[in-house]
């Protein structure tokens, strides 16, 4: 500032740079460009002052503050507050938390559920990270992850068997959503290539099934898995509920990336298909070498939204009688011991999910941002 | 990739070299494959349908259902009705839901959509925490936890809220208003609005020739709406005011008279809405931001108002990038209430391919129902939307 002249008369082009004014900078800038910049925004941040103000500190207080962390039961709950319900029973959860977690599944081998979730965790990260060494063992280690994950929870082959009725809570709904993830994919890529088929009659049966199952609702097809598709099979074959389930939910989840892969076929240049032909590569060659590549790389956004969606459609499992984390939820809820803790549950289901798909939301639009590497308008 | 020698003496292998026979035998192979799946699935249900004893008819669709339906605001109907009935019962609720449901999103969805573009970084980041926070969470618990509200917090019926004027009330049982009761007259009245809407038609034709010849604008909007509330509401005072409101009454532990919206309908509307409202804001966003800004500039200088240029430059531009994706929305949430189901809202996923399969046992014929519903109701909604589509396209050289 002391630079600032006091002097007018300099010589043209000799003035030095003065700071900018100081209503424009700083913290009192930024309150002044971004929430008083005329007379509605001006309203409109009294009126979301107001709003949050309301909101606010009353849920901080039931969700934290006035909430209590232990208790056997919510009368004991509700002694500890002081008015019934004032706060949060968060003990709720805390003594639940096992069961939605691992379900039924036998204590003495939850080592065996431990040691999937961390190969999970394992596969994603060696799956994912770009630079990691030994990526094509990552690879491998990521596609044959959903076998071996089976192998671990329901065991066989030195394991002690669990059968797929003591899956439950987090559990099931993790086994529901990651089985329909990884075997839509390939399925899916199967079913776009078909679609994108000049051979009518492939075509035919591709856009069929796509279109079916896009036009009707999970649910109604979840109805099928479990009132009758054992019709369909041959006679005297039993058929576990869950399997029936996961295989729907695949066929499901595929139909619909199968959709978003074709929008990335579309969008190569033609040039790409010609080249490619002009190379002399047939088909396969040409689709792993040249065009799957690069069709996938623009898909990728719209795959993890797929994977969102089918995460987030795992919970319909519920509707038909399977325990994932929302109905084994429910079901605990008419437990007298914590019976009409309906806010609680739901709020920390809704954590669950939000946590995982926010995560996954971010991690795509980081992807499209590094991937974009075409021309920039 | 040639080496032609050994393979010439061995016609198939010649036949699978050349690329239009190949096709041929690709897809003679997949329509066998299909074939063969369809045939021993058929065979399998035969097979099985016979060892239970079931028969695959129709028939059952004319038995009299024997469970009722809450909530029937169309049709007549009791526990003595037929399936059929039931189902179309239940078809009536679905539409109403996915109807409804679609006109609270978009408004919803357009509002979130337009603040989350507001220039008020706190009006913005409102918006964007709303939107990541139910679009992230599964319709599902939406719709559980919006019901649990709707049951557990609102008052019971002999306490209910009184919302406002003495007429509506809101309770755990339902949200009640008052009805229209129409008496005779009514139906002139109902005429003129009807002849006041082509006058405003025609109106909006001549007034739109009259710029495209003239230059002149015409007060389109304000006269519109004065022969809108004008004659009609002439016609009524002329008729005698042939409307009379029936107003709900707490009767005992309930409520007589009036409408009643039901806790399943608000909370199955509020969640299915709420949610698709924020993949609405979402595509609405990215809509307008697709209008490039030299657009807003060349209208600028061409000496629009800002009003006039959102109306003329920009929601056109923008809404063909929004339609379509809107249609995949609408769709959604349109199979979305068939989740209904969770909280006893009766649709068609829950009377048909609910109760009456779970009565009759016919799990074939139900569920075959039902998706042929939804699949024809998608169809309907993407023809439409694809027709709408095709008017406010491009029109390129």
């Amino acid at each position: 500032m002391s630079e600032t002249p006091t002097n007018p008369r300099y010589a043209p082009g000799t003035h030095p740079d003065l700071p900018p004014p100081r209503r424009t900078t700083g913290a009192l800038g930024w309150v002044r460009s971004n929430l008083l910049s005329s007379p509605l925004n001006v309203a409109l941040t009294l009126l979301s002052v107001w709003l949050l103000w309301t909101i606010l500190p009353p849920s901080i207080h039931w969700l934290f503050t006035g909430a209590i962390w232990t208790a056997v039961d919510r009368k004991e709950c509700w002694a500890l507050m002081d008015a019934p319900r004032d706060g949060a029973c968060w003990a709720f959860i805390r003594g639940s938390f096992e069961l939605f977690v691992y379900g039924w599944y036998p204590e003495p081998e939850r080592w065996r559920v431990n040691l999937t979730f961390i190969l999970f965790i394992a596969a994603i990260v060696g799956g994912l990270r770009e630079n990691i060494p030994g990526k094509k063992y990552w690879l491998i280690f990521a596609a044959a992850y959903p076998f071996i994950a089976a192998w671990l929870l329901l065991g066989g082959f030195g394991l002690e068997p669990v059968g797929t009725n003591k899956l439950g809570g987090i559990l099931l709904t993790l086994v529901v959503a990651v089985t329909g993830i990884s075997f839509s994919l390939p399925l899916g890529i199967a079913l776009a290539l078909g679609r994108r088929s000049n051979l009518p009659a492939l075509r035919g049966v591709c856009v069929i099934f796509i279109e079916f199952i896009r036009g009707v609702p999970l649910i109604t097809l979840l109805f099928v898995a479990s009132t009758m598709l054992t019709y369909f099979l041959p006679p005297g074959s039993t058929f576990d509920l869950l399997m029936r389930v996961l295989i729907m939910v695949t066929l499901f989840a595929s139909a619909y990336i199968a959709e978003v892969v074709r929008g990335g076929l579309q969008g190569l240049s033609s040039g790409q298909y010609e080249a490619a032909d002009a190379l002399g590569l047939s088909y396969w060659k040409a689709h792993r070498l040249v065009i799957l590549p690069q069709a996938l790389k623009i898909s990728i956004p719209g795959i993890v939204n797929t994977f969102i969606g089918s995460f987030k459609d795992s919970t319909l499992v519920l509707i038909i009688g399977m325990m994932d984390i929302l109905g084994l939820g429910r079901a605990r809820l008419n437990d007298p011991e914590w019976l009409g803790l309906a806010p609680e549950l739901y709020i920390f289901i809704s954590l669950f999910f939000f946590i995982s798909c926010f995560a996954m939301s971010r991690y795509s639009l980081n992807l499209e941002k590094k991937l974009q590497t075409g021309h920039k308008s | 990739m040639t080496q032609p020698a050994q393979s010439t003496s061995n016609p198939l292998l010649q036949l699978w070299r050349n690329q239009e026979s190949r096709g041929v035998i690709i897809q003679i192979i997949t329509m066998a494959v299909v074939f063969a799946l369809l045939a021993a699935i058929a065979r399998n249900v035969v097979i099985n349908l016979e060892a239970v004893g079931k028969e695959f008819s129709f028939g059952f669709l004319l038995w009299p259902a024997a469970y009722d339906i809450g909530f029937s605001p169309f049709l007549e109907y009791t526990n003595q009705s037929t399936h059929l009935r039931a189902a179309v019962v239940g078809l009536l609720n679905t539409l109403l839901i996915a109807f409804w449901g679609c006109i609270l999103a978009t408004m919803v969805g357009f509002v979130l959509g337009i603040m989350r573009l507001s220039s008020n970084w706190l009006v913005s980041k409102l918006s964007y925490a709303f939107v990541e926070f139910m679009r992230n969470v599964p319709i599902l618990i939406h719709i559980l936890a919006i019901y649990a509200m709707v049951v557990t917090l609102l008052p019971p019926a002999k306490k209910a809220l009184n919302v406002g004027a003495d007429a509506f009330f809101l309770s755990n049982r339902g949200f009640y208003v008052p009805s229209p009761v129409f008496e005779d007259g009514a139906t002139i009245v109902g005429v003129v609005l009807l002849i006041s809407i082509v006058l405003v038609y025609f109106f909006k034709r001549w007034a739109r020739r009259q710029q495209d010849d003239t230059g002149k604008i015409y007060p389109v909007l304000w006269v519109s709406l004065g022969i809108l509330v004008a004659l009609p509401g002439i016609a009524f005072v002329a008729t005698g005011m042939p409307l009379s409101w029936d107003i709900p009454v707490l009767k005992g532990f309930n409520f007589k008279g009036g409408m009643a919206i039901k806790p399943e309908f608000l909370a199955l509307w509020l969640a299915l809405s709420l949610y698709t409202a924020c993949f609405i804001a979402e595509i609405v966003r990215a809509g307008i931001l697709a209008v490039s800004h030299g657009q807003t500039e060349a209208a600028f200088a061409l000496g629009l108002r800002p009003n006039r240029t959102l109306q003329l430059i920009i929601i056109p531009q923008a809404l063909r990038v929004i339609v379509p994706p809107l249609c995949s929305q609408y769709l959604n949430l349109t199979k979305n209430s068939s989740l209904a189901i969770a909280i006893g809202y009766m649709d068609i996923t829950a009377t048909l391919g609910g109760i009456s399969l779970m009565q009759t046992g016919k799990e074939m014929e139900t569920m075959l129902i039902v998706m042929g519903v939804y699949l024809v109701i998608s169809l309907l909604i993407s023809s439409f939307m694809n027709w709408f589509n095709h008017r406010i396209k491009l029109t390129e050289r």
